[in-house]
């Protein structure tokens, strides 16, 4: 996907928080990363250690927080766990189910000095 | 840049000029003199401070100074606020804004222009075009008398909010135009970008093959319409549109599809009937605005009013 500008954006959020909050140093930077969100994390987290580079997170360690993927089954009328987009539903093997939860991109917390 | 697609940053351009936020224009006064001048507003994206280097010294032996920062941002939250800005632009000004996303090649760009060719004596409308290099779409437009505007995102895989903003200031639309805004053709990136539009229009041509929308669910589940096109050439090609609809459907079960070819002009006029019920709604819910704050200034004016 485009890895690269979610990278940029986590650092302006980090940036603008340590504004501020008066951060001298991010030691570590905890994402919220849905499984249906279409990222890739190995990826975010190339790209992190790229943008990260020469800024106050330059040092941080990425936590990357899997948030699981959930729909409800218009069949069974149920919230069930999804692994993709287009899956059926795990309990009736039946299409659609409409996506609930998974989809998030956040930045969760930081550790910082 | 991007490892995985390629985007990188800085390099927008909007009709070959790049995209520092100085736009020059020209102005007429009313004595007939002209003068141009540039509008910096400078954005400070890259927030220039100084953070000091290294640990600050001044803390208590045995404590640590590290804290826990609670954020609880999203990471596209500054696009969404751009967005969010064009929806309220398009919103007060009656525009229909559809955001056409397709991979390279599906025949976007002469669908766009049959659309126009059907629409332009009736309708107020644009084009917004994003590609990464060269101004031939916006060209290709322009043919047809419609107004366009080329976004050139250089190494960028998609649009923004904020690159499409711009275009907006620039363009100086009508009220109740149509606005359409052919995305850059990738059918990865820009699912997750929204620009303010209304819809997201997903194109996927016949000659595709049918399991794209399995293969790239973001975008089919991002979209509302999916227009199938070259529907003329379904004759010479083994392409299922029962099973590429069944597994658009699979993605997302609200999408609405409409078959069309822009050679044989086949399906457009349900196209341009979706477009034009969008325009309608859009039109409705300006003038309803604007009734109310009609009627908000006259209960105010009869508050004014002695008794």
């Amino acid at each position: 996907m485009h890895e690269m500008s979610l990278a940029e954006s986590v650092l302006q959020i980090v940036e603008g928080a340590a504004l501020d909050q008066g951060l001298q140093r991010v030691t570590e930077v905890r994402l919220e990363i849905g499984t249906l969100s279409g990222v890739e994390p190995e990826a975010l987290r190339q790209c992190l250690e790229i943008v990260f580079k020469g800024s106050l997170a330059e040092a941080a360690r990425v936590e990357l927080i899997e948030i699981v993927g959930k729909g409800w089954c218009l069949s069974c009328q149920t919230e069930v766990t999804l692994q993709a987009l287009y899956d059926p539903c795990p309990q009736c093997g039946k299409h659609p189910v409409q996506v609930t939860g998974g989809s998030e991109m956040r930045v969760k917390d930081l550790l910082a000095e | 840049m991007c490892t995985v697609c390629g985007c990188g940053q800085g390099e927008t351009k909007i009709e070959g000029q790049t995209h520092g936020h100085g736009f020059d224009h020209a102005h007429t006064h009313a004595d007939g003199t002209t003068h141009s001048h540039s509008h910096d507003h400078e954005h400070h994206h890259d927030h220039p401070h100084h953070y000091g280097l290294g640990p600050a010294h001044a803390h208590a032996p045995g404590l640590s100074q590290a804290r826990m920062v609670r954020i609880e941002q999203d990471i596209l939250g500054q696009n969404n606020r751009h967005a969010a800005a064009n929806r309220q632009r398009f919103h007060a000004h009656g525009q229909f804004a559809v955001n056409l996303v397709s991979s390279p090649g599906s025949g976007k760009t002469s669908l766009l222009v049959e659309t126009i060719r059907r629409l332009a004596d009736s309708t107020p409308l644009a084009v917004i075009e994003g590609d990464q290099q060269t101004q031939f779409d916006a060209d290709r437009i322009r043919t047809t008398g419609a107004m366009a505007l080329q976004i050139n995102t250089g190494k960028g895989c998609h649009l923004d909010a904020h690159m499409v903003g711009h275009a907006l200031d620039t363009l100086g639309l009508a009220d109740d135009s149509l606005v359409l805004i052919e995305n850059v053709g990738n059918l990865v990136c820009p699912a997750a970008f929204d620009l303010g539009e209304a819809h997201k229009v997903v194109i996927l041509s016949v000659t595709e093959g049918e399991d794209k929308p399995l293969k790239y669910p973001d975008m089919f589940h991002a979209a509302d319409l999916m227009l199938l096109n070259k529907i003329d050439l379904l004759p010479h090609l083994r392409f299922d549109v029962a099973q590429c609809m069944e597994y658009a459907h699979r993605v997302n079960p609200n999408l609405v599809v409409i078959q069309v070819s822009a050679t044989s002009g086949e399906g457009l006029e349900a196209w341009i009937a979706w477009l034009r019920h969008g325009m309608e709604h859009a039109q409705a819910l300006r003038l309803e605005t604007v009734a109310a704050l009609q009627q908000r200034v006259a209960e105010l004016e009869a508050q004014l009013r002695p008794t």
